[in-house]
C-alpha cells in the first residue's frame, strides 16, 4: 500500500511519517510537495504535524489553499482515506474536511508527553485493528489541540459513532476529551496525538501502529 | 572625517585600540569601518580576554575532524558519519527580552549546526534564574523564567528540533542576570560538510533568507558590557526571530548544498552581514566585496553602517561557483526564499562594501577577524567572600531536610519545563521507559540508519566554581562524562560555554583562567577534547557579579538499544553503590544543596574529585551497562546520596539500605562527593567483579523494597511523600 504524505512549508513530522510507513508499519510512502495537485497514485493521504506556513493566522488556515489540499479534497470526495495528524487534523478542520476547531491548549502552554487514549470506535478504516475501549498510549506535541464544536456537531459525532479516539485525561481541554474524529464518510481521520511516533519500543510506545495495520486490512480487503 | 573619542568609546573600543585600527588601515577609518570593527573586536566576536587562556584546552582528537574556528566542531562517529555540535549563550538579549531573547538563541546555534551541512536531531539547554521567591525580584524572575522557556519551545517546537534534555539553576547570583545557554547537535555524512570559506575569486556571494532590518545593531557588543538601569532602553538591540524563516532556510540550504554549486557557507549571527563576509574571506585568505545596494531590506533609508551592523535573524550568506548560481536560486525559489547576488569573490583580501558603487568601507579581512587585541588581562586570586570554616550545622529531621531538597528548584522535576518541549519530532530521541520523557542521567538521540546512538550531557554548578573554580570545573567535566557513562556510553569530545563577570576585574579574570585550566586539565583526563564553545563576559548587573558559571556540554557514543532507566524495576534487587561511599569533612558540604537549602549558607570548599578513581568508576559503570548487568542505574550529584535513592525510587520501587560509614547521618546522606553511581541488580557478585577490576568499591547497600525509602535508622518515608514535594514544586512556585 501506498502512502502520500505531504510536505507543507513548515511541516516538521512528515519524515517521521515517512519513517513510521516504511520502516515500521512496511509500506510504501512517498512525498507530496504542497504547490502540486499530482498525488503520485497514493493510496492513502497522510497531513502530518508541524507548522505548515508558520501556522501564522490560524494553524492549517493558509494551508487549506494549497493547490495540494485541492487534490487531498477530491481524494476523499472519492473516498480515499485520508489521516491528519497534528497540524494535519488542524488543517483538516480548516479545510472544512471535518467538523470543528482546535483552540488554544486550556493549559495555555505547549504540551509533550505520551497520553492514554480510549478507542472510541472501531468501526472506520483506521481503528479496526483495535477494539473497542482499548487503551493505547500515543504522545501529543501540540499549543492548539483544544476541540471545540457546538453542541448540534458534538451530538451528531456521538450519534454517528464518529469519535475515533478520547484522551483518558483530558490535556488540552478538549469537548468531550474528544483526541480524534472521522468524517461523515468515515474515509477522514482527524487526531492531535500522533500515531507515527508510537511505532517501536524505543519510542516508548508501538501502539499507533495500529492505525498503519488498521489501514493496511482494510486496503486489502476493500 | 575625523571622529571623536566620545565615538570612539560608544563602540566600546578603547583609544589604543582606536590607534590600531588606525594603524591597520594607514588612516582614520570611515563611521561605517569604526561600527565594523566596533563589533569584530568586540569581546563577544573576538574573544580578546580569553584567547590566550583558551589555547590552553584540548582540542584534538582521532575523532575530531574539525576542531574550533569553525561554526561548529565535528566529530567522526564511524560509518561514514558524524556530528557537529556546540553550545552558545544569549544571556543579555534574554535578560531584556527573555521570549525573543532565548527563542533567538536557540536559532543561532542552529544556523551553526547546519551552515556546516548538519541537520540539527538535538537541543539542550542550560538556564539559570534568579530566585523566584524572591520579595524583591522575584516576580521578574518567574517572567524571566517563563518567558525564556517558552521562547525556546516557540523556536525549537516550530522549527523541528526535539529539545531533550538540559538543567535549570535557581540562584540569587543570577538575579539580575538570567544565563540561557543553548546547545545544538546536528548529523551529516563526512562528505556532506561544508565550511564557511568565500574560495574562488570571481564567484558570486549570496544572500539568502529574511531582509535585513534595523533590528539586533550593536547585539554583540551590548554583550560585552554590564548591565546598567539602562539595559531595558536596549531592547531594540534584541533581534527577533521567526522560526518558520529558519526551518525554510534549514531545508533550502540542505537541498542548495545538494547540488554541488555551493563552495561556501556561512550564517549571519553576531555582527551580521559584517562577522560572515570577513570571517568567509579571512578563512579562505580571499577579499570579498559587497554592494549593499542588492542586500534586501525591510526598511527604508537604512544607512550603511546600519545594514553591515543589524544581527536581523534568519540570514545566510553563500558563496557559490559562477555561472552556477541558477541552480541555488531555484532551490531557494522552491522554498520561497529571497535570494541576491551582492558581491563577489576578490583577490585582495579586503572587506570592500560599496553604497551604489562608492566606497563605504574598505578593511584587510584578517585584520577584522584575527588581528583584533588580544590581551592578557591582569589576574589575582578568585574572588571569595565567604568563609572556608563550617557553620555549625545538625539535622533534627533528616527525612524533612530531604524532602526540602527534593521540593528546591535545583532539584525538583522540571517537567513544567521540558513538557512545553517537543522533545521527540523526528523521533531519534530515546524515551526512557519509567520516567517517560527524554533521557535518564543523560539524553540518548538515536542515529538512525546506523546502529549508533549519541548520548549527551550538559552540566554547570555556579556554586563549586564560585568556592574553586578550578576544582568546580573539573567536577562539572567529571559530572557529564559520569552521566554519559551511566547510561552505558563512552565520551568523546566536548563544548563548553565559559559565563563569567567583568574581566577587566582581575579577581573576575582569575576566575575566568582558573576555571579554564581546570577544564583543560579534566578533558585531556577524560579524552573529551573541547571542539568549539562561547565565552559570555560581563555579566553583572550593577557592579555584582554572577557566579563564575562554566557550562560543559559533553557527548558520548553507543550502540542503539533499549536504555537503562534511572529508576529501580523490580523489588528484590540488589542495591550498589559503586564508587562506594565517598567521603566529605564539613568544609567540603559548603557547595551542595545541603547547604543551600537546609543551611542557607555558602561556604568552604567544593568536594574533593580524584580525577583517576573517577575514571574507573565511569569505566567500571560502562562495562557494567555493556554486559546487561544494569536493571537502573543513576548517579549521585546535587544533592548527594539521599536524592539519587529518592529519585531512584520515584517510579514506586524503594529501597531498604544500610549504609556502614563513620560519618554523621547529614553528611552521609548528602554530601556531594563525586565517582558514585547507584546500579541495582539481580546480579551483584559480577557487577562488584567488574568494580574490583577497575579498582573501585562497589559495597552491596541494600535491596529494593515496594513503596518505601529507608536508610539506617535514620529516613524512612514512603515514596509520594518524596515523589508528591518533588514532582509539584516548581509548578507551585509559578502558579
Amino acid at each position: 500500500m501506498k502512502f502520500g504524505v505531504v510536505v507543507f512549508p513548515g511541516s516538521n513530522c512528515d519524515h517521521d511519517a515517512w519513517y513510521a510507513v516504511t520502516r515500521n508499519a512496511g509500506q510504501q510512502a512517498e512525498f507530496l510537495w504542497h504547490d502540486s495537485t499530482d498525488l503520485a497514485q497514493s493510496d492513502a493521504i497522510i497531513l502530518p504535524g508541524g507548522f505548515s506556513y508558520g501556522d501564522y493566522l490560524r494553524c492549517g488556515a493558509i494551508a487549506r489553499f494549497s493547490p495540494v489540499m485541492q487534490a487531498v479534497k477530491k481524494f476523499a470526495q472519492e473516498g480515499g482515506p485520508v489521516m491528519g495528524f497534528c497540524n494535519g487534523f488542524q488543517i483538516l478542520c480548516e479545510a472544512g474536511m471535518l467538523p470543528g476547531a482546535l483552540l488554544r491548549n486550556a493549559g495555555l502552554k505547549f504540551v509533550c508527553k505520551p497520553v492514554e487514549l480510549e478507542v472510541a470506535t472501531t468501526d472506520s478504516p483506521f481503528t479496526n485493528a483495535f477494539s473497542k475501549h482499548q487503551r493505547l498510549t500515543m504522545p501529543i506535541a501540540h499549543g492548539e489541540g483544544n476541540y471545540q464544536a457546538d453542541d448540534r456537531t458534538l451530538e451528531a459525532l456521538e450519534a454517528e459513532d464518529r469519535i475515533a479516539f478520547r484522551y483518558v485525561d483530558n490535556p488540552n481541554g478538549s469537548m468531550r476529551a474528544i483526541a480524534g474524529i472521522l468524517s461523515d464518510g468515515r474515509n477522514v481521520l482527524g487526531m492531535m496525538p500522533h500515531p507515527e511516533r508510537a511505532t517501536e519500543p524505543s519510542m516508548g510506545s508501538s501502539d499507533g501502529l495500529g492505525v498503519f495495520h488498521s489501514l493496511v486490512g482494510a486496503f486489502a480487503t476493500r | 572625517m575625523k571622529l571623536t573619542p566620545a565615538e570612539v568609546s560608544a563602540h566600546r573600543l578603547t583609544w589604543s585600540e582606536y590607534e590600531k585600527i588606525v594603524a591597520l588601515l594607514g588612516r582614520e577609518p570611515t563611521f561605517t569601518e569604526l561600527g565594523i570593527f566596533g563589533v569584530m573586536w568586540s569581546e563577544h566576536c573576538s574573544y580578546k580576554s580569553s584567547k590566550i587562556h583558551l589555547k590552553k584546552l584540548p582540542t584534538r582528537s582521532k575523532l575530531v575532524l574539525v576542531g574550533p574556528g569553525e561554526n561548529a566542531g565535528i566529530i567522526d562517529i564511524g560509518g561514514g558519519v558524524a556530528i557537529a555540535f556546540k553550545i552558545e549563550s544569549h544571556n543579555h538579549p534574554s535578560f531584556i527580552e527573555p521570549f525573543q531573547g532565548a527563542a533567538t538563541g536557540v536559532g543561532g546555534i542552529l544556523r551553526d549546526i547546519f551552515t556546516m551541512g548538519a541537520r540539527p536531531i538535538a537541543v539542550m539547554d542550560a538556564i539559570r534564574f534568579g530566585r523566584l521567591d524572591d520579595k524583591e525580584t522575584g516576580a521578574r524572575n518567574k517572567r524571566i523564567l517563563q518567558g525564556v522557556v517558552s521562547g525556546i519551545a516557540h523556536y525549537g517546537n516550530c522549527f523541528g528540533v526535539p529539545t531533550v534534555g538540559g538543567e535549570c539553576v535557581f540562584e540569587a547570583s543570577y538575579d539580575g542576570n538570567p544565563l540561557v545557554n543553548v546547545f545544538a547537535l546536528g548529523v551529516f555524512r563526512h562528505d556532506e560538510i561544508f565550511f564557511g570559506r568565500a574560495t574562488g575569486v570571481g564567484n558570486p556571494v549570496i544572500y539568502v533568507g529574511a531582509k535585513t532590518g534595523r533590528d539586533g545593531i550593536h547585539g554583540a557588543s551590548m554583550a560585552s558590557e554590564e548591565f546598567s538601569e539602562e539595559s531595558k532602553d536596549k531592547r531594540p538591540n534584541v533581534q527577533v526571530g521567526d522560526p518558520f524563516m529558519e526551518k525554510l532556510l534549514l531545508e533550502a540550504c540542505l537541498e542548495a548544498m545538494k547540488t554541488g554549486a555551493v563552495v561556501g557557507i556561512q550564517d549571519m549571527g553576531a555582527a551580521g552581514l559584517t562577522c560572515s563576509t570577513c570571517e568567509m574571506g579571512s578563512r579562505a585568505g580571499t577579499g570579498i566585496e559587497i554592494d549593499l545596494m542588492h542586500v534586501p531590506q525591510r526598511e527604508t533609508g537604512m544607512t550603511p553602517y546600519e545594514i553591515m551592523l543589524s544581527e536581523s535573524q534568519e540570514r545566510m550568506l553563500l558563496v557559490t561557483e559562477k555561472g552556477r548560481e541558477r541552480e541555488v536560486f531555484d532551490v531557494f525559489r522552491k522554498w520561497g526564499l529571497d535570494a541576491a547576488v551582492i558581491g563577489s569573490v576578490t583577490d585582495d583580501a579586503l572587506l570592500r562594501v560599496k553604497d551604489r558603487g562608492a566606497v563605504v568601507a574598505e578593511i584587510s579581512n584578517r585584520a577584522l577577524a584575527d588581528e583584533a587585541p588580544v590581551y592578557n588581562r591582569p589576574h589575582t586570586k578568585p574572588a571569595r567572600r565567604v568563609a572556608l570554616d563550617a557553620p555549625a550545622f545538625g539535622s533534627s529531621d533528616l527525612a524533612g531536610d530531604l524532602r526540602k531538597i527534593l521540593a528546591s528548584g535545583d532539584v525538583c522535576s522540571k517537567h513544567w519545563i521540558w513538557e512545553q518541549y517537543d522533545w521527540m519530532v523526528r523521533t531519534n530521541t530515546i524515551v526512557d521507559p519509567d520516567g517517560r520523557g527524554p533521557g535518564g542521567d543523560a539524553a540518548i538521540v538515536r542515529i538512525k540508519e546506523t546502529d549508533t546512538s549519541v548520548a549527551m550531557s550538559l552540566d554547570g554548578n555556579g556554586r563549586y566554581c564560585y568556592l574553586d573554580p578550578r576544582e568546580g570545573a573539573k567536577l562539572i567535566v567529571a559530572e557529564c562524562c559520569r552521566n554519559i557513562s551511566t547510561v552505558g556510553a563512552t565520551p568523546i569530545a566536548a563544548t563548553n560555554n565559559l559565563n563569567f563577570g567583568n574581566p577587566e576585574k582581575p579577581e573576575i579574570m582569575a576566575q575566568l583562567v582558573e576555571a579554564i585550566e581546570g577544564m583543560a586539565e579534566a578533558c585531556s583526563f577524560f579524552e573529551t577534547p573541547i571542539t568549539g564553545g562561547n565565552v559570555s563576559l560581563y555579566n553583572e548587573t550593577l557592579g555584582e557579579a554572577i557566579f563564575p558559571t562554566p557550562v560543559m556540554g559533553i557527548v558520548g557514543l553507543l550502540k542503539t538499544a533499549t536504555p537503562i532507566p534511572s529508576r529501580f524495576r523490580n523489588a528484590g534487587r540488589t542495591v550498589i553503590l559503586l564508587g562506594g561511599l565517598g567521603d566529605s569533612d564539613e568544609v567540603r558540604m559548603g557547595g551542595t544543596q545541603f547547604a543551600k537549602v537546609v543551611v542557607g549558607a555558602l561556604w568552604g570548599l567544593p568536594p574533593k574529585l580524584d580525577l583517576h578513581y573517577e575514571k574507573g568508576v565511569q569505566a567500571a559503570m560502562r562495562e557494567i551497562a555493556q554486559a546487561g548487568l544494569a536493571e537502573s542505574a543513576h548517579d549521585l550529584s546535587d544533592g548527594g546520596f539521599a536524592v539519587a535513592l529518592a529519585e531512584c525510587s520515584f517510579g514506586g520501587i524503594g529501597a531498604h539500605v544500610t549504609l556502614d560509614t563513620p560519618l554523621r547521618p547529614a553528611v552521609a546522606l548528602f554530601h556531594e562527593g563525586p565517582s558514585r553511581i547507584l546500579v541495582s541488580t539481580t546480579d551483584a557478585a559480577a557487577v562488584q567483579a567488574i568494580a574490583a577490576r577497575h579498582g573501585v568499591d562497589a559495597p552491596a547497600i541494600g535491596v529494593t523494597v515496594e513503596g518505601r525509602v529507608t536508610v539506617n535508622g535514620w529516613i524512612d518515608a514512603t515514596i509520594d511523600s518524596l515523589y508528591l514535594p518533588w514532582k509539584n514544586s516548581l509548578e507551585e512556585a509559578l502558579a
